[in-house]
């Protein structure tokens, strides 16, 4: 549906009225918390986290799908909430910044950047680790290339790269050496 | 009084050490809150009307139905604040919305506030604005030859004049003309820099709160809230004492939120008039026609040198693009000359600047402000000198090394000077001598040396108050609170000033709060631009925690009954330094100060040397208490059948002075190297003509088709820092924001020129530019890798001779 309908215009006792755009009932899992939500149906899923359930570390910056900033977890895969309808995550797992750390702490990743200088203005930074994040799930122990190929949709104008690659490659190191001592204890 | 800015790195424990930011935590977990993060009750979306003409006059404006639309609270045009604004004081020329003319596409006209987002764009549709096109100006060649036959950009000043200057710089210091007819070798080349923008990851966004009884209150993305506060209040006609400029954490800047601009008086203006919260957030494309990027420069440099590689004489002709405003373009305009003069000494320099308005963004400081561009065409003069005389272009950098502690042919005081260490360091880590005129056809390395400025001696507006504050209190628990007016834009400041209250109060690093962004309760700290908040707030905050210390000290040295230089803060600890099994806990020593002084707190402050310059017009333009020093060597692979350039690595080192933390100076310099790396292969900030379609028209405004590199594009850099030990710099400290990124182009440029033997003097090095220089290399023969010089210096390894041909 077109703003044009949404918004449609119409004279009423001398003053414009626009039509309210027509809103929709959603239900999301985001960071494991079920969520039911009204909104206009053109909303995006970046617009529903930031403005409806007040999740703002996902963040715009292009609003057109460019740079990466509003980048979350669905499913598994690192997805562009900002061009992604809200009606299309719906009865799908939604992982967004805030979901990464648990009770025990920061997520490793979440450190790792802390430690080596990963973010500088930070407005990336939610994009970059839901990236990271989601390549860490299906690759342990990732090359640098690897990393590289994982990120090539998330724009950082600070860093230059590196220090996020570094702090991918020591997080991964971590969550290995965790993983074999979760495994040598059982 | 500030002291022991020298300490030895035995006598720090923190300061020089890996350290984690202050905000590092927040930023990775979601929780910072940048201003588009910030919801206010009842909050309105404002949004911005602007101009589809890049020359028109406004011949009238009707906001009648705009306002009759439900859901809108408040519309406002030109007229609503007819006082024009401007960063700097002399040259203030636009107006919040413009009143009677629009100068390029996407000035400001109107703008509303309503309910919700659709609700304002509706709104905007509903405004009508009748327009009489103007010709427009878009080469600033065609703006300078103006006869005034169609009207100028802006006004003329003096009758007569040619309204389209924005300023004119002639400057002239030794015999230019004498040494340069005696010199041995001439080198002459015309260069063109493509202006680029700063695409900061946030747009920016600005949220106005008027609180009905004569507060006003604006949260924004801005690098300089204190200037922000005075403008907001000029042109709001507010009285100072009563508007609050709040900053969040800036999501990237990089010069692009270094003055005011109009979303931030919109915001305002709206919220006094619709008695509610007003937010307004730049879309991706209104950020890249904002702009206040990189000027595009057409320049022309003359360069001799005697035949033993010294420089003689330095004679430059450079044309400024400006676009429709000053913004900072007077400061461009002298920049663009002034900040040649080091690491080189040089017996004579001229330089002709001339800033033109056009018809496009305004252009204004992007990192490496104004210097960036000149320092791209005169490293590759040295390069083609270099050559000329047969030196290693290594060799030729040292041999006219201006030292330490000297003074500029244009009279700038230069005090610690690393650029010699850079040099040997960039050359071993890159294993120049094994590279250079020798790698095969399509490879190739290059080297550059750039300066830049440890911010400015004198303050945009001017004054005698200090350039930045720092308040400091310690509490009963231990804490260190320090209220902090710098702008932290992610470059580290916040973290800075941490670092040094950890460092002289003996706490440890979580112990400290930084209380920011917020010009109610802080002190004034100029902004974050220019390169001068390490150093100027550093030493404001050495001063302040210093006054802490010494009655932290007292106060022990009282309870123990021995000298006060003995008693040591450091760890969480207070220690008798000759024997530190004697000690007691911070927090005790603390309680211990608050009894003997009552209440602790102390103010700290820096002011710039104000005696330091040129005695000449202009001479203040450029003066620093301090200059960094960087030197790159980049390595390339040009393909000549496709005029692709792939930036393998590049080597960055660079005299910070001193690292206050290792990791964040390498985080600056290896950000600048990128953006630097960005400007010379893919970044262009271009407008379509007549013939392309709609004249002033961006040609690309998103971040898709204005290519900023991606982790795939950027090539592997790797940082070498090196540490001078500025006498003057906070424990010895110097600017790392800005500096490493000068070299990049130059580098790369030299770099393709050892790999093909083909000068590229025209930004970008795109594969369209690329392909046609190569196509007239390959016309005249001169394709190949260029032989190597025969000069003393290259004693290495036998000259190989490759060409085209040779190329397998």
């Amino acid at each position: 549906m077109g703003l044009s309908d949404t918004v449609a215009a119409a004279r009423l006792g001398g003053h414009l009225f626009v039509m309210p755009a027509a809103t929709q009932i959603v239900r999301l899992n985001v960071n494991g918390d079920l969520k039911e939500i009204g909104v206009p149906m053109h909303f995006t899923l970046l617009e529903a986290l930031r403005y409806e359930l007040g999740l703002t570390g996902s963040k715009q910056g292009c609003d057109k799908g460019d740079c990466g900033a509003c980048t979350v977890i669905l499913d598994g895969r690192p997805t562009l909430s900002c061009i992604t309808p809200v009606c299309e995550a719906e009865g799908h797992s939604v992982m967004t910044v805030e979901g990464l750390a648990d009770t025990d702490g920061p997520h490793p990743l979440q450190d790792a950047f802390d430690l080596h200088g990963a973010a500088q203005c930070g407005f990336c930074t939610p994009g970059i680790l839901c990236s990271a994040a989601a390549l860490l799930e299906h690759t342990i122990s990732p090359s640098r290339k690897e990393i590289k190929e994982a990120l090539a949709g998330n724009l950082c104008r600070c860093t230059g790269y590196s220090k996020i690659y570094d702090a991918v490659m020591s997080a991964a190191q971590r969550l290995q050496v965790e993983a074999h001592l979760d495994g040598s204890s059982e | 009084m500030i002291t022991d800015k020298r300490k030895s790195k035995s006598d720090l424990t923190l300061i020089g050490t890996p350290m984690r930011k202050i905000e590092g935590l927040d930023k990775s977990t979601g929780r910072a809150v940048y201003t588009d993060d910030i919801v206010l009750p009842g909050m309105l979306h404002g949004k911005i009307l602007r101009s589809p003409y890049p020359h028109a006059r406004i011949v009238s404006i009707d906001v009648s139905e705009a306002k009759k639309l439900e859901g809108v609270h408040a519309v406002i045009t030109g007229a609503d604040m007819p006082t024009k604004y401007g960063i700097i004081p002399w040259t203030a020329d636009e107006y919040p919305l413009c009143t009677d003319r629009v100068r390029y596409v996407g000035d400001a006209i109107a703008a509303v506030a309503a309910v919700d987002e659709d609700r304002a764009i509706r709104a905007l549709e509903l405004i009508r604005v009748e327009y009489e096109e103007l010709p427009a100006f878009f080469d600033p060649h065609e703006a300078l030859a103006a006869d005034g036959s169609t009207p100028y950009v802006h006004e003329p000043k003096k009758e007569g004049g040619n309204g389209n200057v924005t300023k004119q710089v002639h400057l002239e210091f030794g015999e230019v003309d004498e040494l340069m007819a005696g010199s041995d070798v001439i080198v002459e080349g015309q260069y063109f820099f493509e202006g680029s923008t700063h695409t900061p990851i946030e747009p920016h966004c600005a949220i106005g709160l008027w609180d009905g009884v004569g507060k006003l209150t604006v949260w924004s993305a801005t690098q300089v809230p204190h200037y922000l506060h005075r403008e907001l209040a000029r042109v709001l006609e507010l009285d100072p004492a009563r508007v609050r400029v709040l900053q969040p954490l800036v999501g990237g800047a990089f010069g692009g939120k270094s003055e005011p601009f109009d979303l931030e008086f919109c915001v305002a203006k709206l919220s006094m008039l619709a008695g509610r919260p007003v937010k307004i957030l730049y879309t991706r494309e209104e950020v890249f026609y904002a702009h206040r990027g990189r000027h595009p420069f057409h320049m022309k440099y003359q360069t001799g040198s005697t035949k033993d590689g010294k420089l003689t004489s330095i004679n430059a002709e450079i044309l400024l693009d400006g676009g429709a405003y000053a913004s900072f373009g007077l400061v461009t305009t002298y920049y663009a000359g002034q900040l040649l003069c080091a690491p080189y000494s040089m017996p004579a320099y001229r330089f002709d600047s001339t800033r033109l308005y056009t018809n496009k963004p305004a252009c204004g400081p992007k990192r490496g402000h104004g210097s960036v561009q000149p320092r791209f065409a005169f490293e590759i003069q040295i390069d083609k000198l270099s050559e000329k005389v047969g030196l290693d272009p290594f060799e030729f950098r040292r041999r006219n090394f201006i030292g330490s502690n000297t003074r500029t042919v244009n009279e700038l005081r230069v005090t610690s000077n690393g650029f010699l260490e850079c040099l040997e360091l960039v050359e071993r880590a890159s294993r120049w001598r094994r590279k250079f005129r020798r790698l095969p056809f399509g490879r190739g390395v290059g080297v550059a040396g750039s300066t830049y400025i440890s911010g400015t001696n004198y303050p945009i507006y001017p004054n005698e108050m200090p350039q930045s504050g720092v308040q400091m209190q310690v509490d009963r628990s231990g804490r260190v609170s320090v209220f902090s007016g710098a702008s932290e834009i992610g470059q580290g400041c916040d973290s800075m000033v941490a670092y040094i209250a950890a460092e002289e109060l003996g706490v440890p690093l979580e112990y400290v709060r930084v209380l920011r962004g917020d010009t109610d309760f802080t002190p004034v700290d100029l902004g974050a631009y220019s390169s001068r908040v390490t150093f100027m707030l550093g030493n404001a905050a050495i001063d302040a925690a210093t006054k802490l210390r010494e009655m932290v000290q007292k106060a022990v040295a009282g309870e123990w009954e021995v000298e006060v230089s003995e008693v040591l803060l450091a760890g969480g600890m207070a220690m008798w330094a000759p024997d530190t099994e004697r000690q007691m806990p911070i927090r005790e020593a603390f309680n211990l100060a608050e009894s003997a002084f009552g209440t602790l707190g102390a103010t700290g402050w820096y002011n710039t040397p104000k005696d330091i310059h040129g005695e000449y017009r202009g001479g203040t333009i450029g003066a620093s208490p301090a200059y960094s020093f960087t030197a790159h060597v980049a390595e390339v692979e040009v393909d000549v059948e496709t005029g692709v350039v792939e930036v393998e690595k590049i080597w960055i080192a660079h005299d910070c002075g001193r690292a206050l933390n290792p990791v964040l100076v390498e985080g600056q310099m290896e950000g600048s190297a990128y953006m630097g790396f960005g400007e010379a292969l893919m970044e262009e900030q271009i407008f379509k003509s007549a013939e392309q379609g709609r004249a002033g028209l961006h040609n690309a405004p998103s971040l898709l088709d204005y290519r900023i590199p991606t982790s795939l594009d950027t090539p592997e850099l790797e940082s070498l820092i090196v540490e001078s030990i500025d006498p003057e710099g906070p424990y010895g400290a110097k600017e790392a924001g800005e500096g490493p990124l000068h070299p990049s182009i130059p580098a790369i440029a030299n770099a393709i020129y050892d790999a093909i033997g083909v000068r590229v003097d025209r930004l970008p090095f795109s594969p369209p530019n690329m392909w046609r220089a190569i196509e007239e290399a390959r016309e005249a023969g001169t394709l190949g890798t260029p032989p190597v010089p025969d000069g003393p210096q290259v004693t290495t390894g036998k000259p190989q001779t490759k060409t085209a041909s040779s190329r397998s």
